[in-house]
Order: C-alpha cells, then structure tokens, then sequence
C-alpha cells in the first residue's frame, strides 16, 4: 500500500478505525487534542460514536460504558488527564472491560508542561489507579507504530479483557512521518460477557465489586492468572547491535529514537554499544534483560523522567552489572551528543 | 384488562442468586427503604411496556449498589458518581436498548454532579430515577446535598447549617432548567396517591426513552428510616411533613407533546470505501518519480525551518518531507507544538535521509532555513560546520556572521509580494533550497504541492512562488555547490 | 388454586412471612384496615404483616406501599374464578 505523511497521533485514529473501534470519548488537551479531534473527524464518517465529554473523568466512564456493550473503545488523554481517568481505569480492569487507552505524556507534576515526558510510567505501568491490576501498556517510536501499536492495543484488550495503553510522548504524537496503513480488521473476537441489549443479557453483570474477602480475592486472583500469562505470550522488544555489545542502552519511546542514533555514533568511535527497546512497558522486557546482563559490561538506561523504569531494569539485572541512569526532565530532551558524552563518561569511571 | 393478580414482576429474578449468603428471597435493604418500592414500580413498568429484555439497568454506588441482585435484565455497576456518563457509553454503543442510571443522592448530586448536568444538557436517551432520602445511607448516614438544613446526620451532629454546608440541592428543579430534558418530575414514596403518581411518573420517565425523545429524570422521595432514626411509618410522614416543603412535588418539564424522536445513528462495520473515507491512499506504493542525486555535501540533509507564526514555517516542513518521501527518501518532520504556535515563533525539525531516521530532533542542522531575525540569531550557532543557512534577506537586517557555512540570502518576502502575496515566501524558500542542493528534483515539488496546499485555488500562486525561488538560487549558486 | 374463601369471588391478600421485613408500611397503607402485624417472629427475627381473612377490596394499595418484591400478592375479584378456569 501506498505510504501517507502523517501525524503519530492521527495515525492512532486511522489504526483504531482499522481495527474496528467505533466508539471515542475524549476532552482536549495538549499535545493529545489532535486525537480526539481527527477521531471527531472520522469517527462519525464511518459510522461510529465521537463524544466530547464534560470531563476526563465522564469521558473514561463513557468508555467503561461502550466496553460494557462489546463494541471496542477508545480514549485519549495526556499526562493530568491520564491521572483524571485512574479511577474509572482501576474499574474498568476490575470489571475486566476490553478498551484502549492513548496515553501522551507530557511534563508533570501538575500542571507541568506540554513538552514530551515520560513521566507516566509509574503511573501507567505501576498502577495509577487502586488495587491490583495491570494494564496492557505499548510504547511506539514513530508514527508507523501509532498505527500498528494501536491496533494491537485492540486485539490484546480483547484477547485479555483488561484496558490496554498506547503511552507515546508529545514527539511521536506531533511527528510526521510515512505510514502505511494495513487491511481493516474485519473479524472480531466474540464477547458473551458483553450486553447486548437482548434478552440474554439477564444472565450476565458488569461489576468490580465482591464484599466477600473469598469472592475477591478469587476474582483478584484470577486476574493475576491473565496477568501471568500476558507475561508469558505477551512480551515485546527490539534489539539493535547488542550481539557484541559491551554497553546496552535501555530507552523506550523517543528515546529510543535518540538511542538508535547514538549506538551508530559510538560504534563509530569504537565502543561496542547496542540498544534494547522495550516495545511492552508491561509486560516488561525483564527475562531478556536478565539474560543479556549474564554477558555485558553495564546497562545505561534513558529516560525523559526522574528515572521510572529503570528500576524494572535493576530488578531484571538484579545487581549482575552496574546500571547507569541518565534522565532528563520537565520536557527537556537530551541530544545524541549529549547521551553519547554522558555514556563515555560513565564508561570511563 | 387490569391484571388481575399484583405479585412479584418476572423483571425480579426469582431467586437472588448474585446476594451473597444465604438469604436470597429477601433484598439486603432496611425494613421500610424506599428503594424496594421503586424497585417494584421501575420492573412492574418494564414489564407493561414489554422492555425487560432490552433494559440494562446500571447500579450505582450507595444502598443500591447492588440493584442487580433484583433486576433481570442486563446489569452493570459502576463507579460513584459516574452512572450518567456510563449510561451514556452504552446508549450510543446500543442506541436500541433502554438504558436505566440508578442514582441516590449523594451519587448524582454531589460527587456526580457534573455527570448528571451533562448527560441531562446533552439531551441523552437515558432514563434517570434519582432517590433523594436526604442522606448518605450506605455509608452511614452522613450529610447528602439534599440533606434538609438543620437536620442531623453524622457529618451535622448539630444539624446542617446553610450558611456553612450550604442549603439542599434542588436536581429537579437545576435540571429544568436546561434545554435538552423532557421530562422531569418529582414523586414521594409516601401515601397510596403519592405511590399512585409515582408509578405513572416512572412509567412515563421510560416512555420518553422508547419514543427516543429524549432525556428524562423521576426525582423520588425516599424513606430511609436507618438513616433517620425513625419508624418507616414515621419517615413516610417526615417526607410528607417536611420534605415535601422544601422539595415539592410536581412536573418541572414535559415536553413530551412537543419534542420530536431523535433516534441515535446505529453502530456500522461497514468496510465498504472505509479507506477513502479514513483518506488513505490506496492502491500500490507510488513509484519513485526520479531519484534525486544530490551533491555529497547536500545528502541526507537535517534540516531547522524556523521563523514567525503565520509565516508558513510547518507548511514548508511538511512539503519537504513529502517531497522527500515522493523521492524515496526516509522523512521525518517534527514540530515545535503548543502555546507557542500562537503567535510566537514556529519552527520544525525536518530529516530526509537514505537511512533510518533515529532522532527526529536536529540539534544540529546541517541545514537551517531562518525567515526571521529572531531565528538566525538563536540557531545560527547551532549550524554543523560545512552547513548551509538560508535566510529571508526582506526580513533580517543583518548577514551571516558565521564564517566555516555556506549561506544563501533570498529577498524571499519581496519576491512573494511581487507575486502577490507574502504569504508564499514560504514557497519562495523551498524552491530556493531545492535548487539550490538538488535534495529532490523539481517535479517531487509539483506532485506534493496539491497534498500539502489545501485551498486549490492557491496551488497556482504556490507553484510560481517556488519557480521564483527555484530561478534565484540557480543564479546566485556558488561554484562550490555546483 | 383453590379458593381460600369458601367458594365465593372475594379479593384477598397473601403475605409470604419470611419475606416480610415487618416494615409496617401495608399495614398503614391498607385503607380497610385488614392487614396487621403479628406477634409472632420469622426466622429474620421481623414480626411479619397478616391478612385479618376477611374484608381484603383487592385495591392493590399495599402491595405498592410494600417495599419487597415479593411480600405480598393480592388477589383481586374474579382471579380465583379466571384461575381454576
């Protein structure tokens, strides 16, 4: 197919139609507005819902309320909008409630700024929400991916009836580049939990709630099983030059665009450096981290935030090889240079 | 014929089997509740009006949470507060079913105060039944917004003051207030007449919502003679007595004569012409038109366009990177992005090259095209050595101070103006620059600009803007580029 | 079913005890005064609302004042005919 320029997050609303979303709920919010305003676009053309909501808030329960037909959903958000919708996301994963989140963090906390972040990531992946729960959460680098993650955020939010994320940062929401958009998705996983509005519905019941301690945590339980095995089918990762490597930068997202361009760099001033991307920050990469830490020097992780997931790589190296860190904060995104000279210097300590 | 027999409606589940423990006959509310009552009367109008099986009733948080231990039909419980907003998820997901939000006071009043106020001023197709029992039973009986002044509960021990927590929230009466409802009325579940009316109101509250009319709301007086500290006797009589004198009872909207349906759009899969309608090309991969064979020093160009708001900065970013796509090249193009878009400066970071892209970000353009003073003084030190910085020579007063770059001033503003109209500097540039490192080839120009120039009518003015911009560079390139 | 009152079309009343909360509500409501509540205790420990046996119109009043589901069933004139038929 033939390739389109276009924006990552537009590219996320194409993907979701593809997949056959047709429902969005959203609020405006920068860098994430020109989401809901292509989905308010296209969503009505191919015969599907957009609703802006009152509020973060409204637009998260709308979504629980279309999840709760079957139908696949979606919303979208940036970093205070995200905190917003926590509640109705612990429900929605409590109700286990098939749904897509768009997660494009900016610069917190608070207020913040608008500026790329990935300040979320303890938020999405620890669980920003109460209780114990997990979300399915992707982290596309370019625009190719905001289309395909976003559709595979489909398929796994159904495959496990759990809300699935789609957390990008303003750069990959704001950059244009080629796509090439796959096939619409034409079938569809069937849903009997799912209301219908038909009589069968009279045997079937959205909730989170059990006062019961036993009944609770049988349910609590049970979604730790479909955790489990997200973890074990779910995992995914890119390499690029670690075959040899002595140094592996760890980045997800932007970074590791940033990454990508850095490894070229020291290779070329000598340093055996490779790069591991997680593409699932939950399920996370950490099986692979610890098997790449049996055989390198050290790990430098980079994040634009006070340093999130690199705690999940120091529980993956669990202390084998040191772990450098290198994070720059409140929408501030470090040059290839400067990465590059922090990592000489760490491997010159 | 009236039924003959008043028993227990088949929209009850016979048993309970969804209540825990092992009495299942029986709802968990306290003796004299007013809930078990519109519990009765919201099934008995299910099923006069033949809609149990396309109900699906949402439970709240408060002393009905657990309505879906009595109702058989579809069932969801939800976050506090947040019925209305659920509610209308499944409505627009299944325009066809007969969505019910279950509401007490505290629920829609306070903490779902925003939900209710928008659902009802968006006109949803969604039937409200609001238990107003002036407290927070659930919990324990604390302060509801509809808490009477003066009275005692265990957030007002010494009874509610309404210069402090405010006087009670009147929903009915709010809600009126707005265009969109059809109907809204307040009832009491006190005397048989009261009942009596009652039970047409919530009848006619669903009604409106099988007609697709609109939104509708049933504000309900409730017992809660836990919550009270009273006799289910007594609280029937306090409602009468004194609730009724702050909350009357009546209709405060029916528009149900007048409105018109509006049955919401159904939900379609259709894949018919679903790529054009998402414009997405399709068909195969366009053919490279002509590989651009630029000189060494112009390759895989990473490129800073920066200048005013207005000036067209992003357009000519963008009409690179789709020229440089048209050619075969890698693109990426990133914009400066937020408040700054408005009425500051713009600027874009554009990347053609044969190779993955890895950062998207230039920190240091090989290229820097500057249409105003502000941008060539920021970014002119950022240039690489052996760069190439283009400049709008109209609008900045002053050279170049850089010594080890190649620079090309282009009057391009003047030149746009000759044509008439500023505003295709932008277009005067590109031309400029594409002529003058050879990066893509003209005709990628022609085939992008219908892509990138919107307004059809200005394709042609575009189109003389950049053989303006192409001419000059041609002329003024130095032997070294050639 | 048959016919409670001897044989004639009389409206009547039924209360199933267990699932009475002992509210008082029907025996309030009740405008011929034909419901009362007993001495004696179900197994929730209420005193459950009885039907004096007679005098019941079948104006279906308690049943609306009731707040369970299923407490009370009344029987109005011509069911018991319309039953065994």
């Amino acid at each position: 197919m033939a390739k389109q320029l276009i924006k990552g997050n537009e590219a996320v609303v194409k993907g979701a139609i593809l997949a056959g979303c047709r429902a969005f709920f959203g609020y405006p919010i920068t860098p994430a507005s020109e989401i809901a305003e292509a989905a308010a676009y296209y969503f009505p053309q191919v015969g599907g819902v957009f609703l802006q909501a009152e509020s973060e808030i409204a637009s998260i329960y709308m979504l629980y309320g279309a999840a709760s037909a079957g139908i696949r959903a979606m919303t979208a958000s940036s970093s205070p909008g995200i905190s917003l919708k926590m509640e109705g996301i612990s429900y929605l994963a409590g109700a286990e409630l098939p749904c897509v989140i768009v997660d494009i963090v900016r610069g917190g906390p608070g207020l913040g700024n608008i500026a790329p972040s990935q300040g979320d990531y303890h938020q999405i992946v620890k669980g920003g929400g109460h209780g114990e729960y997990k979300l399915i959460t992707l982290a596309p680098n370019c625009a190719q991916e905001m289309c395909d993650l976003t559709m595979l955020a489909f398929e796994l939010a159904d495959k496990y009836r759990n809300p699935a994320v789609v957390m990008a940062d303003g750069f990959i929401g704001q950059m244009m580049e080629p796509v090439e958009f796959p096939q619409p998705v034409s079938s569809f996983p069937d849903k009997p939990w799912a209301l219908r509005g038909e009589d069968a519905d009279q045997f079937r019941l959205i909730t989170s709630i059990d006062l019961e301690p036993e009944g609770l945590e049988r349910h609590v339980l049970h979604l730790q099983e479909k955790y489990a095995q997200a973890e074990r089918e779910e995992v995914r990762f890119e390499e690029y030059q670690t075959e040899d490597a002595e140094v592996i930068l760890v980045g997800y997202g932007i970074v590791s665009r940033l990454l990508h361009s850095t490894v070229d760099e020291a290779r070329a001033k000598g340093l055996r450096v490779g790069l591991l991307r997680p593409i699932t920050l939950w399920p996370f990469p950490s099986r692979r981290i610890t098997e790449l830490a049996t055989r390198v020097s050290a790990f430098m992780v980079v994040e634009l935030s006070n340093g999130q997931m690199v705690e999940d790589v120091r529980l993956a190296v669990a202390g084998k090889v040191p772990v450098w860190f290198y994070g720059r904060m409140g929408g501030v995104v470090p040059s290839v240079e400067e990465i590059l000279r922090v990592l000489r210097q760490q491997i010159e300590v | 014929m009236a039924e003959m027999v008043l028993r227990k409606s088949p929209s009850f589940y016979d048993v309970y089997e969804r209540k825990p423990g092992a009495i299942k006959y029986q709802t968990h509310y306290c003796p004299g509740c007013g809930h078990g009552i519109l519990h009765k009367l919201i099934a008995e109008a299910m099923d006069e009006l033949g809609i149990r099986d396309r109900t699906i009733l949402i439970s709240p948080v408060g002393c009905s949470v657990f309505a879906y231990y009595y109702f058989r039909c579809g069932n969801v419980q939800v976050a506090h507060g947040r019925a209305p907003a659920v509610a209308t998820g499944i409505k627009r997901a299944l325009p066809h079913s007969i969505v019910i939000s279950y509401q007490g006071d505290g629920d829609l009043a306070a903490i779902g105060g925003n939900e209710i106020l928008h659902a009802a001023n968006r006109g949803e197709r969604i039937t409200v039944f609001f238990v107003n029992n002036a407290i927070y039973g659930m919990t324990g009986g604390q302060m509801a917004p509809t808490t009477l002044v003066g009275q005692k509960t265990t957030t007002t021990p010494f009874g509610r003051r309404a210069e402090m927590e405010g006087p009670p929230l009147r929903v009915a009466e709010l809600l009126a207030s707005l265009e969109s409802p059809v109907y809204i009325e307040r009832v009491a579940l006190t005397t048989p007449k009261n009942i009596a009316r009652a039970r047409k109101a919530v009848r006619k509250a669903l009604s409106v919502q099988m007609q697709d009319l609109g939104f509708s709301l049933v504000e309900v007086l409730s017992a809660c003679p836990s919550g009270w500290k009273m006799t289910p006797v007594d609280s029937i009589r306090w409602i009468d007595e004194v609730m009724t004198r702050y909350f009357p009872l009546g209709v405060f909207r029916d528009r149900t004569a007048e409105a018109k349906p509006m049955p919401l759009p159904k939900i379609s899969y259709d894949l018919d012409s679903l790529l054009e309608k998402l414009e997405i090309p399709s068909g195969e991969a366009e053919g490279v038109i002509a590989s651009p064979v630029p000189h060494p020093r112009y390759a895989n160009p990473r490129i800073k366009i920066a200048g005013f708001g207005g000036q067209g900065i992003l357009l000519l970013g963008q009409a690179l990177a789709e020229a440089g796509m048209t050619a075969g090249y890698r693109v990426s193009w990133l914009p400066s992005y937020g408040p700054e878009m408005r009425g500051g400066t713009a600027n874009c970071h554009v990347i053609l090259s044969d190779s993955r892209i890895g950062s998207p970000l230039v920190s240091r353009p090989s290229v820097l095209i500057a249409m105003n003073r502000p941008s060539l003084d920021r970014f002119e030190p950022e240039v690489e050595s052996g760069g190439l910085i283009l400049y709008d020579s109209s609008l900045i007063d002053r050279p170049v101070t850089r010594r080890d770059v190649e620079v090309l001033a282009i009057p391009a503003t003047s030149m746009a103006d000759e044509l008439g109209n500023t505003r295709a500097a932008n277009m005067v540039i590109l031309g400029s620059y594409v002529a003058y490192t050879g990066v893509v080839e003209r005709e990628h120009l022609t085939h992008i600009l219908p892509k990138v120039i919107k307004r059809k009518q200005l394709i042609d003015l575009n189109e003389r803007a950049i053989a303006r911009g192409y001419e000059y560079a041609l002329m003024h390139r130095t032997a070294a580029s050639t | 079913m048959a016919n409670r009152r001897g044989g004639a079309e009389l409206p009547y009343v039924e209360i199933d005890e267990e699932e009475c909360k002992g509210c008082g509500l029907c025996v309030e409501a009740c405008p011929v005064k034909v419901l009362f509540q007993q001495t004696k205790l179900n197994a929730m420990g209420y005193h459950p609302a009885g039907y004096k046996g007679e005098g019941c119109t079948g104006c279906g009043v308690c049943f609306y004042a009731c707040p369970e589901p299923g407490a009370i069933t009344v029987y109005k004139q011509g069911t018991v005919r319309e039953e065994v038929a």
